[in-house]
């Protein structure tokens, strides 16, 4: 029956739609990353080597990819607790939480890299307290991380809050009946169902982290070697007019986010898997 | 006790990481009050910026949004063999740095791109000129409202516009007065946030734009200068404009989630 009716579809508009979708995407997005790989791909082997392995190349992947773990992980505790809270407790200004949450989404990067280094430098109304106990926010890679953790928290909250939603409470109730103690429940029952969601959330918040520039550029300071970040590098190369090595760390963080979006793939896969097999046990 | 704990936790993660900024933004914009922060608005620099990306999002976000709705119409109401793989390619833009996304046009188009000397010959500019930014403000906003429309889309399923098609409306028709009167909610909703990091973006028009004062600089580049020039009164009145901006978009976003009893990603 459904093979019959997909023999011919009658709504008008199928050829002109995927022909301009197709067209569009190639020109905006699929001509312009091939430019890159292609400037990278032509490139003399040892010298993209070189400029990928130089010291300050290093590292700036160590501060970006080391900032960036730190910051996803941050987030994937506060994040679940933030979660946690929105679904199950009630309490006043839930829904003004509730919303603010997408704040990162829709304020603009250098708008947040402003304020937060506003907010924690030496005088700020956090920094103020911090300096005396010895901790340097602003400028230093304490301040990338903070940047980093504002910006990657709604992908936490957002994927594990439908989770938590989802998890039925009786299973909870059951233990608790047979006697399980609140930790073990969390750990045994709680967590595992929504592991794939905070995975996900996770190499989410991971992914647009690495990439990040706009709210990075302002807290950083900008030092070589000690605050600067892998997009900025890029930046560096191309305002001295080194095409091919900015193509070539171009080339690295394309790589990286290919894996980000492979791994993202996988595990929202897994998480499906997880849930229709729950669903058929 | 441990929910009062856990609730603490949460707000003060909140409270200091999104609302302090933000707080921060408006106070620091309105510290010599509100003459200083419209007097911010007449300097003929923030002026063009403020124009600018007007500009910028006036020509990006309809290009964007008939994108959106011609990718969301093949890849919801029609089989194709790579229909899977389109999907993954529209959404590639939110996979790659914004660095990268400005880099990958410079390398199109500027002096030693491939098309670099072809444009030098026929005296366009497109790096460093304001068709570099509009390219790269569309590479970073692409997917917004095709990843809006094409779930709902799918969700809908074919069968009213098949019947208006079988009892004899037209294909525009059809689209017109029963496709786009379902969608209008999905469609605005990816409108606002196409709309809101069109005029945020930062990362990606840094790249292409040159930063030349009062001809490609846009707004939250005009605030990276204006902080650099220690002009703090002048970054924070056009940070707080953009703010306003996020702040709006928030409230509507959060409207139409009501209003649709959906909550999109």
């Amino acid at each position: 029956m459904i093979s019959l009716r997909r023999e011919r579809s009658v709504i008008p508009g199928f050829g002109i739609t995927l022909g301009f979708t197709t067209f569009f995407l190639c020109a905006i997005v699929l001509l312009p990353l091939t430019a890159l790989v292609m400037k990278g791909a032509s490139m003399d082997f040892a010298r993209f080597i070189q400029v990928i392995t130089a010291p300050r190349a290093l590292a700036s992947y160590r501060l970006t990819f080391g900032a960036s773990l730190t910051a996803a992980t941050i987030n994937i505790v506060f994040g679940f607790i933030v979660a946690w809270v929105l679904v199950r407790y009630r309490f006043p200004g839930r829904r003004f939480v509730d919303a603010i949450i997408d704040m990162p989404f829709a304020l603009p990067t250098a708008v947040s890299g402003l304020a937060l280094t506003a907010v924690f430098a030496g005088n700020g109304w956090i920094g103020q307290y911090l300096e005396p106990l010895g901790i340097k926010v602003a400028y230093t890679p304490i301040g990338i991380t903070l940047a980093l953790t504002l910006i990657g928290m709604p992908f936490v909250v957002r994927t594990v809050q439908p989770a938590l939603q989802e998890l039925p409470k009786d299973v909870e109730e059951a233990a608790a009946t047979l006697g399980a103690r609140p930790v073990y429940i969390f750990f045994r029952v709680i967590l595992p169902a929504v592991l794939p969601a905070v995975l996900t959330g996770f190499t989410l918040a991971f992914a647009r982290a690495v990439g990040e520039y706009g709210s990075v550029t302002f807290i950083a300071g900008n030092i070589p070697l000690h605050t600067e970040i892998t997009p900025l590098l890029i930046i560096i190369r191309l305002e001295e007019y080194d095409y091919a090595a900015a193509a070539a760390l171009g080339c690295v963080m394309l790589a990286v986010s290919f894996l980000m979006l492979l791994t993202i793939n996988l595990l929202q896969h897994w998480g499906r898997r997880r849930l229709t097999g729950g669903a058929r046990a | 006790m441990i929910r009062i704990l856990l609730i603490g936790i949460a707000l003060t993660f909140i409270g200091g990481l999104l609302f302090a900024p933000l707080a921060m933004v408006f106070v620091s914009g309105l510290e010599h009050g509100l003459g200083a922060w419209f007097h911010s608005f007449t300097d003929s620099d923030t002026g063009a910026a403020i124009r600018l990306t007007l500009l910028t999002a006036a020509i990006v976000v309809p290009l964007n949004t008939v994108f959106g709705i011609c990718a969301a119409w093949c890849i919801a109401k029609f089989e194709f063999p790579g229909k899977s793989m389109l999907v993954t390619l529209i959404d590639l833009p939110l996979a790659v740095s914004p660095v990268v996304s400005g880099l990958i046009y410079v390398l199109m188009f500027g002096l030693q791109g491939w098309f670099g000397a072809w444009l030098q010959d026929h005296d366009i500019s497109i790096i460093y000129a304001v068709p570099g930014i509009v390219l790269a403000t569309m590479f970073v906003t692409f997917p917004y409202v095709a990843r809006e429309l094409i779930p709902l889309m799918q969700q809908m399923g074919n069968d009213e516009e098949e019947a208006a098609i079988t009892l004899g409306a037209g294909g525009w028709f059809t689209f017109f007065h029963v496709t786009l009167p379902r969608i209008r909610w999905g469609l605005a909703y990816g409108v606002i946030l196409c709309n809101a990091r069109a005029m945020g973006e930062f990362g990606a028009v840094s790249v292409v734009s040159g930063h030349i004062r009062g001809l490609t600089n846009t707004m939250p580049l005009h605030i990276e200068i204006l902080y650099q020039e220690y002009n703090y009164v002048g970054a924070f009145a056009v940070a707080s404009l953009l703010s306003l901006l996020a702040v709006v978009t928030l409230i509507v976003k959060t409207m139409l989630e009501w209003r649709t009893g959906i909550r999109h990603h």
